[in-house]
């Protein structure tokens, strides 16, 4: 089977690509791992991941900007129904629009937006650090413990428009979003490739995910 | 809760460690990659590896190690020590540093800090501050690893870099760095009060309670040590241990 990492510049891809690897490996394999930004590859994977960081405006053109290369990943997850995870700003992305660096559409596929965090009590902007998670029973969630810590580094933050949708969230200090998914998409605020054994085991369920 | 964070620091010089840990099962004391190991096993929230090679030629080295610790470490790497533009931060995060900080390019140009926020993202983006104190309750920012001072205000400065992007303020007392007498809560509190991004206190710390008063005194978010685990004094287990049965929140 093919996982493709999307490759579009983004920041953490290295990261990203090096956590994969070492949970693939330690599961004998069970993908062939490409960091590509090329239409015929996206189009013969199995599983898709969308890294992020930086400004969703940003990020968003950088995909745009690669000939045929939104296309392709929609095909795949949107009718193809393949399973896919954005990682932080990959997962902003899947929102109706963000207000970060002023209004920006998203590419739609979960209901919301992405909107400044407040600055209340003494949370400092931006998040950052390791913050704990409520999950809902999910199977990409398996052999996670209500609580555990995961690294968090972010401004804004993805509001679902339906409770569904948030399969887990976190308090700064009000509870905030982070983890989404409706049907093959999956998306985490929090970074699984910087957030050491409960990252890993979470990429983990990622890989041995089956969606119908 | 969100956690405070403790964060070991590496001095790095041509891809050897200078000053490091005295791990007696350790096949190569030098090797930053195997002292980041370490720490990441021993519970260390992010790791920080401050470049001191003098040669640019040199620098090429600690590419590698940045890359190799991205490889075996799945915890956040910030990295710092001349950094001077777009490219340089381009470089190191292509490695795999998730974090880069800037110190005296940030001082003697302070569009960079703009720049660089908006080019990458200002999580990415930290600020290192080394201040000195030069009255009351007033602090002065030294450049070029601490050897040429400037008259710029340290708070001032702080202010400045947070409202022009930058994600975090990693910030140095020189009066109490090497002194194990605490961090310059004094500095530290003034610093957190006045900006909103994350602050990291740094330069001082001595004794398991310098940790809790940068917190609770200095109101830091992060607390980043060198020599104190170094050499062996107290491991991360022990710093965060201490902290959470003082009430502190700190990821076990």
């Amino acid at each position: 089977m093919n996982l493709a990492i999307i490759n579009y510049g983004s920041g953490n891809l290295h990261s990203v690509h090096k956590a994969f690897e070492v949970v693939n490996n330690e599961l004998s394999k069970p993908f062939e791992i490409i960091v590509t930004n090329k239409s015929s590859d996206i189009e013969k994977a199995d599983k898709i991941v969308l890294p992020g960081v930086g400004a969703f405006q940003d990020c968003k053109n950088a995909i745009l900007r690669i000939d045929g290369l939104y296309e392709s990943i929609e095909k795949m997850v949107i009718e193809m129904k393949k399973p896919f995870m954005g990682i932080c700003v990959g997962m902003q992305l899947l929102a109706e629009r963000s207000y970060e660096f002023g209004e920006c559409e998203g590419f739609g596929w979960i209901p919301g937006e992405v909107i400044k965090l407040d600055a209340l009590d003494d949370c400092k902007i931006p998040h950052m650090g390791w913050n704990e998670i409520i999950s809902q029973k999910h199977v990409l969630f398996n052999d996670i413990l209500q609580g555990t810590d995961f690294y968090f580094v972010h401004s804004y933050y993805f509001k679902t428009k339906t409770a569904d949708h948030c399969i887990a969230t976190t308090s700064y200090p009000n509870s905030i979003t982070a983890a989404v998914c409706k049907e093959n998409i999956f998306g985490t605020q929090f970074h699984p490739e910087k957030s050491h054994k409960n990252g890993k085991k979470i990429i983990d369920n990622f890989l041995k995910w089956e969606t119908v | 809760m969100l956690k405070k964070r403790i964060i070991p620091c590496l001095d790095v010089d041509q891809g050897r460690v200078v000053k490091g840990v005295n791990f007696v099962d350790l096949i190569d004391a030098g090797d930053p990659v195997e002292q980041a190991k370490i720490y990441n096993a021993e519970g260390a929230d992010e790791l920080c590896f401050l470049d001191i090679t003098a040669s640019s030629d040199d620098r090429e080295t600690l590419f590698e190690v940045v890359k190799k610790t991205a490889e075996n470490c799945f915890i956040p790497l910030t990295v710092g020590g001349g950094v001077r533009s777009l490219d340089d931060i381009s470089r190191l995060l292509h490695y795999g540093a998730d974090k880069v900080s800037i110190n005296t390019a940030a001082v003697e140009n302070i569009n960079l800090v703009a720049k660089a926020s908006k080019k990458y993202g200002s999580s990415t983006i930290v600020i290192a501050v080394d201040a000195k104190k030069t009255g009351d309750h007033k602090w002065s920012i030294f450049t070029h690893g601490g050897r040429k001072q400037t008259e710029i205000d340290a708070i001032k400065y702080c202010e400045e870099v947070a409202n022009l992007g930058a994600g975090e303020i990693l910030l140095t007392s020189m009066d109490r760095d090497g002194t194990k007498m605490g961090f310059d809560n004094d500095l530290l509190s003034n610093v957190t009060s006045t900006v909103d991004i994350p602050v990291i206190a740094s330069g001082g710390v001595g004794t398991l309670e310098h940790f809790l008063d940068g917190v609770i005194v200095g109101g830091a978010n992060a607390l980043l040590a060198a020599s104190i685990f170094h050499f062996g004094e107290y491991s991360i287990n022990d710093v965060k241990r201490y902290l959470a049965e003082q009430n502190i929140a700190v990821r076990i």
